[in-house]
C-alpha cells in the first residue's frame, strides 16, 4: 500500500507517496530524481549507497522508507553548500576517484566517521570504511584523504 | 527532449552526414551549429586496433568559440582511466590552450566521424598520442597564421600560451578574437604540422588533474543510471538461468498486480552459443519505478527450457580441463626440440596451474536507457565502453538504419571489458520500442554476478627441463580454458591465437627447446575479456614456474630472469609461432618486444624494493616481470603476518615502461588500483556453476578485496622514456599475481597453484 512519508532531506521538506519497503535509496533516485547516491548491490554489501540519518552513515538500499522516521537525511548533494567539505576538498587534492562511482558513498562513510572521530588513526581509518567497496582500487588515495581532511 | 547534462555535446539529432569531410563550407555549417565559433575537425590517419589504417574523419573536434572558451571533445569512453582527461589534455598542451579553462564534451558513439571509440585493449594513448598532438599542432599552426596575418608580422615569431597568441614584441591576441579569420583559412596539411619540442610541454609528462574529480566527489557526475528522460519507465528482467535456456512460458499475473508495474515484456535470446552482443533470453518488467519493477520481477513465474548448458558444472570442468593437459596438444609455438631436451635433461620439473571464472563485478551495474521515438529513430545513454558496437547492435536489433541510432556516452563506473558488450544496450532498445516510451534497464548485483561474460576458468601444466649444468633448456607450456570466440560460435574449441598472444606464446626468455600446446574446452556460459585478459592466468603459472625453477638452480629469482632474458635484443618468433602473433594489434617492427626494456624495469624494481638486501633479511618478498600491452612491467610485493594472523600487504614495488609517461598521476593510479584489482583475483573472487547456473549472488559470494586486506604502499617508478606511449589500463595486473603468489611462498614455504589462495 502507497503511503504519505514527509521527509527532511539535506535540509529542505520533501513530500513521497511511497510503499512501506521501499528502499530509501529508490525513494532518493527515482521518487526525488536525486542522483548522487549510488546503487551498487542493493544488499548492504558495497556502501555505494551511504547516506546520514542524523549524522550516522546508513545503507539506503537497505532501510525502507517506513523506518526513516522524522531523522534528518544527508545526501551526498547536501553534505556541503559549495562542494568543499573538507574532505572533498581532500578528495579533489589526492585526485582519490577513478571511475568516481563508489566515491559518494566513500566521502558520506567517512563524513559520518569524522562526526563521530575528529582524529582516527590509519587502522580506524580502515576499520570505518571496510563497508564501501571500490573496484577500482582507490583505497588508499581515500585514507590520504581522510587523513588531510581530518587535520583541516 | 534532452536532459541538461553538462557533458554532452548538444547537437541537431538524427540523419547527419555519413562521413564528415572537413571542406570549409562544411566547417562554416558545423561551426554554426554549434556556438558560432570555430570548430576544427581534422581528418588524419592512424592505425587501428589490429594494425589497419582507419580514416579519423575527424577524430578531433576543436571547438573556440569567440568568447575565448575551447571546448574540446573526448571520444573515449571514461571507466576510470582518466582518458576523458588525457586526450583532450594532449591537444590542450600542443595548441597552447589554457587548460584550467578547457571544457570537455563526450561524444557520441560515431565511427565515421572519430575513429575507433572502442576503449579497450589499453590503446587509447598508444592510437591517439599522435593524432592529438597533430590536432593541436593543426589549431596551433592556424593561430598562429591567422594573428601574424593580422598584425602583418613574420609566423616564426608568433606562439601560444594560455589561449593566445603572443608576439616577440610582446603582443597579444586571443584565441576567440582570431576565429572569425580562421573560418577564412585553408586547413594546413598534417606533413607541415611541426609538433613542439617535448620539453616544452606543460601537462604533457606531468600530474595532470582529472576533469571531473570535483563532480565525482560531489555526486553530479552522471552515469549510466543517472539519465532521467520524461515519462521514463524502468525496467528490470529474470534472465535465463542457464546460458541458452528459453522461456516456455510464463504467468505475469502476479507481478502485473504490483503496484506501479505496467507491463510485462518477453526478450528474446539468442540460444547457444549466446553471441556476444545479443541479450539473453528473458522476462522483462517494466514499472513507474525501480522498486517495483524489481518487486515485479520476483512475482514472474516462468517455465524455462534449461537446455544443454543444465548438467554443467565448472568444477568438473576443470578437473577434465587439467586432465586433457597430460596429453599433447595442439602446437602453437615451437622452437628446438623439447622432446630431446627432456631426454638429455638433468633435472624435470612438471607443475599444473588452475585459475577460476572471474566476474567483472563493477560497482555500477549494467544499465542503459533507450528511448525508441517511432519513425525508425532512436536514442541511447549508457556507459558503454563500445559506443559503436552498441549503435550497431541496436540498429541491428530494431531492424533500423544505423544513422538512425545516437548514442551518447555517459561515465561508466567502471568497466574493464564488461562493458564493451552492448546485451545490456539492446535490452533497453527493445523494451523502450515495446513501451512506447523511454526506458532504463536496471541489472542488480545478482543480475550482473549470474548474467555477465566471464574471465574463463583455466587449466595451465608447465614441464620444463635444467641442462647437467642447471640451466633452464626446456619449457612446454600447456594451456586450457574455453575462447572468448566459443560465446559467439560453438566450434571455437581452443584459445585464439590472440588469446595465446598474451602472456603465453610471447614466452620472452633465452630457452633453447620450447613448446607451447594448447587444448580444447567448450564454453557452457558466456565468456569475455576482463582487465589483461589471458594474460592474468599465464602469467601467474608462467612467473610462478619460473621463481621456482630459479629455486631449483639455486639463483636468485631477479638475477635468473635477467639472465634468461639474455642479451638486449628485439624479439620477433620468427618461424616459430604456429598462426598469427597478434602483438596487441601492432606491428612487431613498429613495436617490437624489446628484452632490454623487461630487463631495466627488473632492474628498476629490484633497486627500489632494496630486493637484495630485503630478501636477505628473511622478508616475505615476491617478484615477476611481464610484458603485457606493450607496457612492460616488474613487480615486487611484500607480505607478512598481522598481529591476528590476518595476512597483510604492506608495500608493492612497481616499474614501469610504458613510454612516454603522458599523465603520470593517471600512470599512477591505474598501478595503485591494479594492485588492488590483482588482489581480489588472487585471494577473493571466484565464479563457479553448477547445473549451468552462477553459484554466487552478491558481494558476499563474490568477494573483492576490502580496505583492511588491500595492499598498503605502492611504490610506481615510472621509467623515463621517449618510446611510444603505450596503455597502463591492463599490465599492472599480470605481473602482481604471481609476485604475491611468490611472496606467499616465502612466508609459508608453500606454492600456490590455484587461485583464489585463501590467507
Ligand atoms: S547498494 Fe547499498 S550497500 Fe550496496
Ligand atoms: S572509483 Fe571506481 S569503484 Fe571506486
Amino acid at each position: 500500500m502507497d503511503n504519505k512519508y514527509t521527509l527532511t532531506i539535506n535540509g529542505k521538506k520533501q513530500e513521497v507517496t511511497a510503499p512501506e519497503d521501499m528502499p530509501l535509496l529508490w525513494v532518493i533516485r527515482d521518487l526525488l530524481s536525486m542522483k548522487g547516491t549510488k546503487f551498487g548491490c542493493g544488499q548492504a554489501l558495497c556502501g555505494a549507497c551511504t547516506v546520514h540519518l542524523d549524522d550516522k552513515a546508513v545503507r539506503s538500499c537497505s532501510m525502507p522508507i517506513s523506518a526513516v522516521g522524522n531523522k534528518k537525511i544527508t545526501t551526498i548533494e547536501g553534505l556541503s553548500k559549495e562542494g568543499d567539505h573538507p574532505l572533498q576538498k581532500a578528495w579533489v587534492e589526492h585526485v582519490v576517484p577513478q571511475c568516481g562511482y563508489c566515491q559518494s558513498g566513500q566521502i558520506m562513510q567517512a563524513a559520518a566517521l569524522l562526526k563521530e572521530n575528529r582524529t582516527p588513526s590509519g587502522s580506524e581509518i580502515e576499520a570505518a570504511m571496510a563497508g564501501n567497496l571500490c573496484r577500482c582500487g582507490t583505497y588508499n588515495r581515500i585514507k590520504e584523504a581522510i587523513l588531510t581532511a581530518s587535520k583541516s | 527532449m534532452l536532459p541538461k547534462l553538462p557533458f554532452f555535446k548538444t547537437k541537431e539529432p538524427k540523419n547527419q552526414s555519413k562521413v564528415f569531410i572537413p571542406s570549409r563550407r562544411e566547417f562554416l555549417k558545423i561551426s554554426s551549429l554549434v556556438t558560432g565559433g570555430f570548430v576544427m575537425g581534422i581528418n588524419f590517419q592512424c592505425a587501428g586496433p589490429k594494425g589497419e589504417v582507419i580514416t579519423f574523419a575527424p577524430n578531433v573536434y576543436i571547438n573556440i568559440s569567440s568568447d575565448n572558451v575551447i571546448t574540446l571533445i573526448a571520444h573515449r569512453s571514461e571507466m576510470g582511466t582518466g582518458i576523458r582527461t588525457t586526450l583532450p589534455m594532449i591537444v590542450a598542451d600542443e595548441m597552447g590552450a589554457e587548460w584550467s579553462k578547457v571544457k570537455i564534451a563526450q561524444a557520441e558513439g560515431d565511427e565515421e566521424k572519430y575513429g575507433d571509440q572502442n576503449t579497450d585493449g589499453s590503446y587509447s594513448i598508444r592510437m591517439f598520442y599522435e593524432p592529438m598532438r597533430l590536432a593541436g599542432g593543426t589549431a596551433r599552426q592556424m593561430l598562429q597564421a591567422a594573428a601574424a596575418a593580422k598584425w602583418g608580422v613574420d609566423v616564426s615569431e608568433c606562439s601560444t600560451e594560455n589561449s593566445q597568441v603572443l608576439h616577440s614584441s610582446g603582443k597579444k591576441i586571443k584565441f576567440g578574437d582570431l576565429v572569425a579569420d580562421m573560418g577564412k583559412m585553408e586547413i594546413p596539411k598534417p606533413e607541415s604540422i611541426t609538433l613542439k619540442e617535448f620539453s616544452s610541454y606543460k601537462l604533457i609528462g606531468k600530474d595532470v588533474m582529472i576533469y571531473d574529480a570535483k563532480d565525482m566527489s560531489t555526486g553530479k557526475a552522471i552515469y549510466g543510471a543517472d539519465v532521467d528522460l520524461p515519462n521514463m519507465q524502468i525496467a528490470v528482467i529474470r534472465r535465463s538461468p542457464v546460458v541458452g535456456a528459453k522461456v516456455i512460458s510464463f504467468n505475469d499475473e502476479k507481478a502485473m498486480a504490483i503496484p506501479g508495474v505496467n507491463r510485462v515484456v518477453k526478450i528474446e535470446g539468442a540460444g547457444n552459443p549466446p553471441g556476444l552482443d545479443k541479450p539473453l533470453e528473458g522476462v522483462a518488467v517494466i514499472a513507474d519505478n525501480t522498486w517495483a519493477a524489481m518487486k515485479g520481477r520476483d512475482a514472474l513465474e516462468i517455465e524455462w527450457d534449461l537446455g544443454e548448458n543444465q548438467t554443467y558444472s565448472s568444477s568438473k570442468q576443470l578437473e577434465e580441463m587439467l586432465k586433457s593437459t597430460t596429453g599433447d596438444g595442439k602446437l602453437r609455438r615451437e622452437r628446438g626440440d623439447f622432446k630431446a631436451a627432456q631426454r638429455n635433461a638433468g633435472k624435470r620439473i612438471e607443475r599444473t596451474y588452475l585459475a577460476p571464472f572471474y566476474a567483472h563485478a563493477t560497482i555500477e551495474p549494467p544499465a542503459a536507457i533507450a528511448h525508441y521515438q517511432g519513425d525508425g529513430i532512436c536514442e541511447i545513454w549508457a556507459p558503454t565502453q563500445h559506443p559503436q558496437w552498441a549503435r550497431q547492435a541496436v540498429a541491428d536489433a530494431l531492424n533500423i538504419d544505423l544513422y538512425n541510432v545516437t548514442v551518447n556516452v555517459t561515465l561508466l563506473g567502471g568497466g574493464f571489458g564488461r562493458k564493451s558488450k552492448p546485451d545490456f544496450v539492446v535490452e533497453a532498445a527493445l523494451l523502450s520500442k515495446a513501451a512506447k516510451s523511454p526506458v532504463r534497464v536496471q541489472w542488480t548485483r545478482e543480475d550482473d554476478l549470474h548474467h555477465d561474460f566471464l574471465h574463463a576458468q583455466s587449466a595451465q601444466r608447465i614441464k620444463a627441463t635444467l641442462d647437467k649444468n642447471g640451466n633452464l633448456s626446456g619449457w612446454n607450456h600447456h594451456t586450457v580454458f574455453p575462447a572468448i570466440g566459443a560465446t559467439a560460435s560453438a566450434t571455437e574449441l581452443h584459445p585464439s591465437d590472440g588469446e595465446l598472444g598474451l602472456g603465453c606464446i610471447d614466452f620472452p626468455f633465452d630457452v633453447p627447446n620450447i613448446r607451447i600446446e594448447s587444448h580444447e574446452s567448450k564454453a557452457h556460459t558466456r565468456i569475455g575479456w576482463l582487465r589483461s585478459v589471458s594474460n592474468i592466468h599465464h602469467s601467474f603459472a608462467t612467473n610462478c614456474m619460473l621463481d621456482e625453477l630459479a629455486e631449483a638452480k639455486g639463483e636468485d629469482p631477479v638475477d635468473f630472469l635477467s639472465g634468461l632474458l639474455g642479451e638486449d635484443k628485439n624479439l620477433n618468433f620468427e618461424g616459430e609461432i604456429k598462426g598469427q602473433f597478434g602483438n596487441y594489434g601492432e606491428s612487431i617492427e613498429k613495436f617490437p618486444l624489446n628484452t632490454g626494456r623487461l630487463k631495466r624495469v627488473i632492474e628498476i624494481v629490484a633497486k627500489e624494493a632494496n630486493w637484495k638486501n630485503a630478501v636477505a633479511e628473511g622478508k616475505a618478498m615476491g617478484f615477476a616481470a611481464h610484458k603485457s600491452f606493450l607496457t612492460y612491467v616488474a613487480c615486487i610485493v611484500r607480505v607478512e603476518k598481522g598481529a591476528d594472523g590476518k595476512l597483510l600487504i604492506p608495500e608493492v614495488f612497481y616499474a614501469v615502461d610504458c613510454g612516454i609517461g603522458v599523465n603520470t598521476d593517471r600512470i599512477r593510479s591505474q598501478f595503485e588500483g591494479g594492485a588492488q584489482f590483482a588482489t581480489s583475483l588472487a585471494m577473493t573472487s571466484a565464479i563457479t556453476l553448477e547445473n549451468g547456473k552462477v553459484q554466487q549472488n552478491n558481494f558476499d559470494g563474490y568477494e573483492i578485496i576490502r580496505m583492511p586486506q588491500s595492499p598498503k604502499k605502492i611504490h610506481v617508478h615510472i621509467v623515463e622514456s621517449m618510446e611510444k606511449p603505450t596503455g597502463v589500463g591492463e599490465p599492472p595486473v599480470p605481473p602482481y599475481i604471481a609476485a604475491l603468489c611468490n611472496a606467499m611462498y616465502k612466508l609459508t614455504g608453500e606454492r600456490i597453484y590455484q587461485l583464489p589462495f585463501k590467507a
